[in-house]
Order: C-alpha cells, then structure tokens, then sequence
C-alpha cells in the first residue's frame, strides 16, 4: 500500500532517554477554564473557597466540553479573565497551595458498569487528546456509527518531542491495559498501536508483549513527518481514508492518542482525575532538557527554571511541538491539559519572504495532496471559487509546505487565512 | 528581557533558499561549460563571463528603476546568463551576447514581475529573439577543437544539418555517436556535450532540484517518433540542444507545470513539437521553440492535471 506524502525531518529527540522527573507542587497554579477544544467551563469554585487535590473547580453544560480539575490543595486567590495562547478571553482560576496536597473526598475510582458509565466517567476525569489537539475524549468514544478498529497514536511525528515515548517506556502496561478496557467495553474488535520506525526500542516491547494477543496490532509507521495527524495514521495503519466533511467513527475508526488510553486506565483504577501530565522541556535555550511531571496550572517560567534556563535568551517560545506548536506569548502562562511540550528558542532569524518561484516542494510534500502554492496566489486575488476548487478547507495545518518553502513563504498560515474566506456551510 | 516573538507555525524551516537551488544549477551546468571550453576554445568563457554580468546587471538596474527590492543575491540571473550563454555558438559578438541579457532579464523575465512570474523561459526567448534578428551570427559555427589544428576557426555545421547528407556520397562528414554523445560536433556552446549534461542533469535529480518527468517524456518521446518515422532516433536525441532544452529549460520552475503529470505532459508536448520542426519545418533545430510554445500552455497544463487531493468530494455541480 502507498504511503502518504511526508518529510524527513530532524528528529532532534533529545530528551528520548531521560527518565520522567516531578516538578515539585508549586506555590501557585493558574487554571485557565479552556484548555482545549470545546465549550469553556465556567468555575464552580468562588475566591477564598479551600480546594482539595482532584477536586473539579471548573465545568459547563455543553456535552462538547471536560470539566476541569485542581491538582493542589490551598486557597482560590483570585479569579481573573484570561487570553488563552489561541488568543480567546476565559476566565481563570488562581490557587495558592497550601503544600499539605490533600486528596479531596470526590477522588475515588468510578463504577464502570456499561458502556453509558464509562462514558460519564470519562468525561468526568476530565481527559482530552494529550497529543496537542486536545480533543475531548468522552466525545471521541461515544460515536454514532460502529467501530470496528481502535488505532493508538504513538507517533509522535514532531521533532523534540519525548512525552507520549516516555509514556510507553515508562508505563507500557497502563496503554496495553487501557487499550483493552476501551476495546472491551465499546466492543471494538481490534486495535492497533501505530509507532513511528524512530521509537524502535518501543516497538521492541509492545511486539513481545502484544505477541500472544491477536487482536492488538503493532504498526510500524515510516518516520516521516506528520504521521500523526488523524487522516495520516488512518490511512497509514488501515488503508481506509477519511473523506472530506466525515469523521474518522464514519469510516469505523477511532484514533486515541498513546497517553490518553494510558491516562483512562489509570483513572479507572484510582479515580484521580487529569491534574498532571508529562511535557517535554526542550529547544537550544534550554540548559538541561527534561521530561517533566508537572501539575496542569503551573507556570511555564517555574519550569524553565527548574531545566536551567538562560530566561534572558529566549527569543521564541513554543507550546507544542516546532511544526504545529503554539507561539507562547507570555512566560508565565500555565501548563494546560495540551502542552506535551515546551520548546525555549534562542537566537531565532526569521528569513525574508521572496517571490514564489513555483518549484513545487510545497505540492510534492502536502500529505493530502493540496497545491499551496496556488491556494497562495488565488488567496491574494480573493478567489474564492478556485479556494473551494483547490479544496484549501481540508488543509490540517500540518505546515510541510511552509517548512520546506525555498521562498519562506508562510503558505500554511496563508491556508488558514484562506479556509477563512470560505462561506460556512 | 527580550519580547517573545509570537508567529503562526511552524517555527522551524529546512535552510534550503532560493539561492541554495540556483546554485545547484550552477553547479550542474559547470561540467557542460568546462566542455564548451574544451572544445570551443577560451572565447566561451569570455562570453559566459559577458552573459553573466550583463544579465546580473540588468536585474540589478531594473530592481532599482522599478523601485523594487534588489534580487540578485538570489543567483536566478547568474544563472539566466549561464543558460543563454550555453545557447550561443561561441563566435557570437559580445554586444548581441548583452542584447541577448536585455531581451532575457529586462523583457521576459522583469517585465512580467521578475523571478518565478516570467510565462516564457528567459534564456529560451532570447535565444530566439538573437536567432531571429541575427541569424547568420546565430548559426556561425566553430569545429570543435580547431585551435588543436593551428589554424583559424574554421566554419563547420551542426550535426542536424548534417543530417541531410546522409544516404549521400558525404555520409562520411557526418558525426558518429561517440563524438554526439561526447560533444565532438558543432554547435552552441554548452548544448553539444549530451555527457556533460547528463551529468548536470542528474545530479540535479540527485539532489532533487528536478523532477525528472520532463526530460525523460521529452526526450523518450523524441526518440520514440523519430524511431517510428524511420529516422535515426540515437542521433536525433543526442544532436542539437535536446539535452540542454529537456534538463536546463524544460525543468525550469516558473514556466513548466508543477505537478508531475503536468510536467509528464510537457515533455510529451516538447518531444512531439521538436521531432515537427526538424522533419517538417524549414528550422534545422526546434527544441527553442518547442519548450516556448510549451510555456505558453503551460497554465492551461496546470489547470488540467491538478493533484487528486486525499479524500475531497467531488465540487457540487451547480446546475440551473
């Protein structure tokens, strides 16, 4: 079978072999009350209220949306509105922790009886893609249409980025475990655990201990970059493609990242909801990069200290990975459900933009086939039949085209801007 | 502390500029210049030379006239003049060389908007333009290796003029595929040495600076209907400016198509335009006009073989 269009890039997975450390509970976290796609939540808490470790501080009515929960106890200091690294306003919720971390009463494991329950419970923990899309679980399993293969995101395609191989080195029975709670309860008849070919050590273990279950499925992907974006690995590890306006539950297929399933299992068993995660700290700034532990709220300065960091020499800082991660426009943001990664950047030149010389890399590199180079010259004139012609909406923003461009020209923000001009459906 | 800068993604790019491919082409048209040299004598890296900076001075005045931001560091002129100095025979007078550079820089290629928005290939057009307005300058051939004989230049002709005598008495003058392959004819300058281009062209693909789906459609399609027509197909592809127009000028970026069926049926269109011209036409040599006429259609190519995008509906007809 035919692979989709990639790029090799420098993988630059520093961290690969450093084991997980915890950030120590800080003085203070911060919880924005939208963290991911979806609805935001609306705080549950009010200022001098005392929280608990695992208590939820924050919700809302929409099904499209998780709760949000505390990963300190102390004291709400304040609650104040908030712009979000995607530049929407939310409210958020400050606490000062009072250093006990008391676990509060509400954590405790949920009774799964049925598919219905597991569903609640899963929106109840609070999880969300922990690949970077952040899109809410709960949402994702409960589908409308049969599923019959369950495919785990363990790409991992972005440069830097160590959190999810951590995850399967560190904690390989967890994902096994939370693959077959899914499977069992949403009836699912396999699974498949997609990995990119630079995670060979991984691929080691999950084969030799997926080796006596004939329904767990080891895929080895080609490392080349996005292998984890959603059309991408479906294709990939199955053949089946995701149609425009579809669903991948329309093609019977269900794709949860690695430490989510991971994270589910661990839910189940314990009840703690998600208020910490694994982030890889990384970029030429950055003294001594990690994988760190740390509780969602706390300040990405504490932990560019904590990694020895030069604060001064950071010109660009990025949540995310390099390719599709968020440009940070503040130090003291919070760690959010989604950051699986913050890159500190020195020393960064941005090239000039030139003509357009129409060599082509841009159209020989889009894994979906898009031509951006000339979506960029119908976006300059505005012509948005040829935009709707050129098929500009089905761009994931993947940013290939920009990366390889000779010409530095911004042809993956140019898509956005163009998908814009769409007229809604 | 410094302000964070705050851009869209991606946040990291892979160095490969504008410059970094033209210089790749330079690179690759150094075996074929170092042949002219060879076989042309030291007059052809004179009017390299004059192509060069003529063409590099032009783009720098109009840039300025024009009040535009100044592009040479791009390399794009160097390498329009080393192309169009490939496409002259080396006796040529240096001012038609910077009549040449004018037509290529100024008319063709800054006229239109400059690097990458030209219709026409630069170098192409100028050679035509010089063919036409100079046409006995334009076909005053060299013997290769004359120099060796101690003698002045002696006036020889191209081997696809040659062509006709053969199945004549004078079949003996004409070149064998060794001295084709190797560049022991007559000819422009940088177009005579099928080997020294295959070498350029090939490292270009090596370093994927080209696609090589023109020139194998260009020149497969050149030797299939010479073959059928009952020609010579080894000599018809390797005489005249085949090689040079299928690797240097039918891959040229702003004027073919992009995607690789388009660029497939360009070299189809060249192949089958230049076998016309030498059977049928009064031009001895068609592969300048060939790609020409095919740059012309090279938007309507495009339009017609736009890449299948992976999993788009087909556009709702609108009808009524």
């Amino acid at each position: 079978m035919k692979k989709l269009n990639g790029i090799r890039l420098r993988h630059r997975k520093n961290t690969e072999n450093c084991a997980t450390v915890d950030f120590p509970v800080p003085a203070k976290i911060k919880l924005p009350m939208s963290m991911h796609m979806g609805a935001p939540c609306l705080p549950l808490v009010k200022v001098g209220d005392e929280v608990k470790v695992g208590q939820k501080v924050g919700d809302c009515e929409s099904a499209f949306s998780a709760p949000i929960h505390s990963g300190v106890s102390g004291k709400v200091t304040a609650i104040t509105d908030y712009q979000t690294a995607m530049g929407s306003i939310c409210k958020a919720i400050e606490i000062e922790t009072d250093g006990l971390q008391t676990v509060s009463e509400e954590v405790k494991p949920p009774v799964i009886s049925d598919k219905e329950s597991f569903i609640k419970a899963v929106r109840e923990s609070g999880a969300c893609g922990l690949g970077g899309a952040g899109f809410p679980t709960h949402v994702k399993l409960n589908p409308k249409t049969p599923i019959d293969t369950l495919i785990i995101n363990a790409a991992e395609c972005e440069p830097y980025i160590t959190a999810d191989y951590r995850e399967m080195i560190e904690c390989p029975e967890d994902i096994i475990a939370g693959i077959n709670l899914v499977k069992s309860i949403l009836g699912i008849k396999n699974a498949k655990l997609a990995i990119e070919a630079n995670k060979p050590e991984a691929i080691k273990n999950f084969t030799a201990m997926a080796a006596n279950d004939p329904t767990i499925d080891i895929i080895t992907l080609p490392s080349a970059y996005p292998q984890g974006a959603e059309k991408v690995i479906i294709y990939n590890s199955t053949g089946r493609i995701v149609k425009e306006g579809e669903l991948p539950s329309d093609e019977g297929v269900i794709v949860l990242n690695v430490s989510t399933a991971a994270f589910i299992y661990r839910y189940t068993q314990t009840g703690m909801p998600l208020v910490t995660r694994r982030l890889t700290i990384d970029g030429n700034a950055v003294g001594e990069p990690k994988n760190v532990r740390a509780v969602i709220g706390t300040s990405f300065r504490e932990l560019l200290e904590f990694c020895k960091t030069d604060i001064d020499s950071i010109r660009k800082l990025i949540g995310g990975g390099p390719m599709m991660g968020m440009s940070i426009p503040d130090l003291d943001m919070p760690v959010v459900k989604t950051s699986n990664a913050l890159l500190a950047i020195k020393s960064y030149d941005e090239r000039k933009t030139t003509s357009c010389i129409r060599c082509g890399r841009c159209v020989n590199v889009c894994p979906l086939g898009l031509m951006p180079a000339e979506i960029d010259k119908a976006y300059k004139i505005r012509n948005i039949e040829e935009l709707q012609a050129l098929k500009v909406n089905l761009c994931m923003n993947c940013g290939s085209c920009t990366y390889v461009c000779p010409a530095n020209r911004k042809l993956a923000e140019t898509n956005q801007l163009a998908k814009a001009l769409l007229p809604r459906k | 502390m410094n302000k964070l800068i705050v851009s869209p993604s991606p946040h990291d790019e892979n160095y490969v500029k504008t410059s970094t491919i033209m210089l790749n082409v330079i690179i690759a048209l150094i075996p074929a210049l170092a042949a002219g040299c060879y076989f042309f004598g030291l007059r052809a890296l004179l009017l390299t030379a004059v192509c060069i900076v003529s063409c590099v001075a032009f783009e720098y005045g109009c840039r300025k006239l024009m009040k535009r931001d100044n592009t040479i560091g791009d390399l794009s002129a160097v390498v329009t003049g080393l192309i169009l100095a490939m496409n002259l025979p080396v006796t040529l007078p240096l001012w038609m060389a910077v009549i040449g550079s004018f037509v290529a820089i100024v008319i063709v290629k800054q006229l239109f908007g400059g690097i990458g928005q030209n219709f026409a290939n630069p170098a192409i057009t100028a050679r035509i333009v010089l063919m036409v307005s100079f046409p006995s300058a334009m076909t005053n051939w060299v013997l290769p290796l004359w120099y060796k004989e101690g003698t002045d230049a002696v006036t020889g002709a191209t081997p696809l003029v040659l062509d006709s005598f053969r199945g004549t008495t004078e079949e003996h003058l004409m070149p064998s595929y060794m001295d084709l392959f190797l560049g022991k004819v007559g000819g422009c300058l940088g177009e005579t040495c099928a080997l020294a281009l295959l070498i350029g062209g090939l490292y270009l693909a090596a370093r994927k600076i080209i696609n090589l789906a023109a020139p194998v459609s260009f020149i497969g399609s050149l030797f299939l209907l010479s073959w059928i027509s009952g020609g010579d197909p080894v000599y018809q592809i390797l005489a005249g400016g085949v090689f040079l127009g299928a690797f240097f000028m039918a891959t040229d970026y702003a004027t073919t198509p992009i995607s690789t069926k388009g660029k497939i049926v360009f070299g189809l269109g060249c192949g089958i335009i230049t076998f016309v011209i030498r059977r049928f036409g009064s031009y001895p040599e068609g592969v300048s006009f060939s790609i020409l006429l095919m740059n012309v259609l090279t938007p309507y190519i495009e339009q017609m073989t736009r890449t299948k995008v992976f999993g788009a509906k087909e556009a709702q007809k609108n009808e009524g």
